[in-house]
């Protein structure tokens, strides 16, 4: 399961406004990639650029060295899966109902399988039956996900997974993410917490006012310096006993 | 823990295909000439060439009521699939062909047919509304359509406008028509199956055929829909052309039934409705129920139509929206509570 995006000087221009300008972003096999900034950075439509949701004003998308416009749709739709920051359903579907959507790209043997490990894997199977619209946001959160998993494809974009979790069912969530990585996966995630980028991202991407104004591994990229400037706000990365580094807002 | 209340689906096919066959042979049995079950039974065995029974009930049978009992079928399954279509691609439970606008364009072209004097063609007005509705399908689409997108919000509104606009068309040729096209108009724009006639439902049968063999390749698309455009498209779906495809089968599905019978209310809201809450929104099964229960139900307002005050006929979406409004007010709060409301 070899796979590779690259988007080239990404350019996105809607009404006038420049949205995202010159930006690059790469992620293969086996990198979790982190797309972090302020609110407005443009974080989303970074995702929404690389999912081939509208066309670029300029600049490139390529999944496995071939342009977005060259896949036909269900072709893409087995390419990459896209988890979206809130959904909302229109009519009572189940759990499992919605899950099995995950399957519509590929339609074959495998699908109920498929379909089972991905409710397990993000642990709603005693979910199974109930409609989407009684659950929780959490859980909610977690059936969105199962849905991209059972699309079963060598890369996701998650648009804030982890926005309306708790700390426990985060952490669950990003070992889910590091596994699938693991497995030969690629995953590009927009993040908001940059403790949680610090620890699991192989590589970030800093967004600001549109623009990319750093990348690299987390360590090298998420200073003090930069994350001051980019948030309005001093902060400070200091290092725990065991020896990992925590980012903190500092007091005045 | 609240799981989602099915009930299973062979089940609902029993009850549907029980309801439909008993509403089917009372409507065929009852009316201003009544035909007894054994005698109903072999007319029906004869055929229309052979007369064995009495040539009295044999012509009623064949001549009026076999082709307004087919036509009643044709055109609730048309509605109640058209409903389903209309509820998926906009993702919303309020659509239907009237709420869009499709059931007024063809009542414009009906009600302009009659005034202009086309009613003295055979079919001329259920041609006239055909085109209509097909007219205002495509003007409906094309209006709400921004960037090569389609606003499910924008698209309803618009829809609200051609309904005004079509309603003042209509209150015009009402208010410079004479007394007999008045009447004509009237009967119309309140739907009736009492001018079935095989060649009406000779031109209405081919029609919905296409429609509802077509609507069936849209189940496993319509289901994904409800996740939202963006994300159905993430699955591989090509949302506007699915939804321009699915608009255009709906035109075709309401614009024939209305161009055979008038304006029959509530069947395309009603129906939809009631499958939903009997066996969930997958369309794969919503679909065919929709269109069984969409036929029985015409079958039985016609009935009530022909028998409450007879022999006066009541015209069918008089009664229809009587029985109809109230019955969906109560099913929207029960729909409400059990399923968590909609989106």
């Amino acid at each position: 399961m070899s796979t590779s995006l690259s988007a080239r000087n990404v350019r996105v221009v809607r009404n006038g406004a420049v949205l995202l300008d010159d930006v690059s972003i790469e992620a293969r096999a086996g990198e979790l990639v982190a797309v972090l900034g302020p609110n407005g950075a443009g974080k989303s439509t970074l995702l929404g650029a690389i999912a081939g949701d509208f066309p670029l004003s300029s600049g490139a998308v390529e999944i496995n060295g071939r342009s977005l416009a060259d896949y036909a749709p269900r072709e893409l739709a087995r390419s990459r899966a896209v988890l979206p920051q809130q959904i909302t359903i229109s009519f009572p579907f189940t759990v499992r109902e919605i899950v099995a959507m995950g399957r519509g790209p590929w339609l074959d043997d495998n699908d109920d399988e498929r379909i089972a490990a991905a409710l397990q894997r993000m642990d709603v199977v005693t979910l199974a039956n109930r409609t989407y619209q009684t659950l929780s946001v959490g859980e909610q959160a977690r059936v969105s996900m199962a849905r991209v998993l059972a699309q079963d494809t060598p890369l996701l974009l998650l648009d804030e997974p982890t926005a309306v979790l708790d700390i426990g069912q985060q952490e669950r969530f990003l070992a889910i993410a590091r596994s699938l990585v693991d497995e030969g996966r690629a995953v590009v995630a927009v993040l908001h917490d940059l403790n949680v980028a610090m620890r699991y991202a192989t590589n970030v991407v800093v967004l600001h006012e549109g623009r990319c104004v750093a990348s690299g591994t987390p360590q090298t990229v998420l200073t003090p310096a930069l994350l001051s400037n980019v948030y309005h706000q001093k902060i400070q990365v200091t290092t725990t006993a065991d020896g990992r580094a925590v980012i903190l807002p500092e007091h005045h | 823990m609240t799981t989602a209340r099915r009930t299973n689906v062979s089940a609902v096919g029993i009850f549907l295909a029980v309801l439909f066959a008993m509403t089917a042979l009372l409507s065929l049995a009852t009316g201003a000439f009544r035909i007894p079950l054994g005698d109903l039974l072999r007319i029906i065995v004869d055929g229309p060439a052979r007369d064995t029974v009495d040539s009295i009930a044999h012509d009623v049978f064949w001549q009026v009521r076999l082709p307004r009992v087919v036509l009643a079928v044709v055109v609730g399954a048309s509605l109640a699939v058209a409903g389903v279509l209309m509820q998926g691609i906009f993702r919303n439970p309020l659509a239907e062909p009237a709420t869009v606008g499709v059931s007024a364009g063809a009542a414009v072209g009906a009600v302009l047919a009659i005034i202009v004097g086309l009613n003295q063609l055979p079919l001329g007005v259920q041609v006239a509304a055909f085109l209509g509705g097909t007219l205002s399908t495509a003007l409906v689409y094309v209006l709400s359509r921004t960037d090569g997108k389609t606003e499910v919000v924008t698209l309803i509104l618009t829809g609200i406008a051609i309904n005004a606009f079509a309603g003042a068309v209509i209150g015009f040729a009402v208010f410079v028509a004479d007394d007999d096209e008045i009447r004509s108009v009237t009967f119309w724009s309140l739907g009736t199956l009492g001018l079935a006639t095989w060649k009406a439902v000779g031109v209405v049968i081919p029609l919905a055929i296409v429609g509802l063999v077509a609507s069936v390749g849209f189940s496993r698309v319509l289901d994904t829909l409800a996740l939202g455009d963006r994300s159905a498209s993430h699955l591989g779906i090509k949302v506007e052309r699915v939804r321009l495809q699915a608009i255009a089968v709906v035109g075709l599905l309401a614009s024939s039934a209305v161009a055979a019978t008038g304006m029959i209310a509530f069947v395309g809201l009603l129906v939809p409705h009631i499958m939903r809450l009997v066996l969930g929104p997958r369309h794969r099964h919503l679909l065919w129920t929709s269109a069984v229960l969409g036929a029985s139900v015409t079958l039985l307002a016609d009935l009530a139509a022909r028998t409450l005050l007879s022999p006066a006929e009541l015209p069918l979406g008089v009664v229809t929206a009587l029985i109809g409004a109230p019955f969906f007010l109560l099913l929207l709060r029960s729909t409400r509570r059990s399923q968590g409301g909609w989106a």
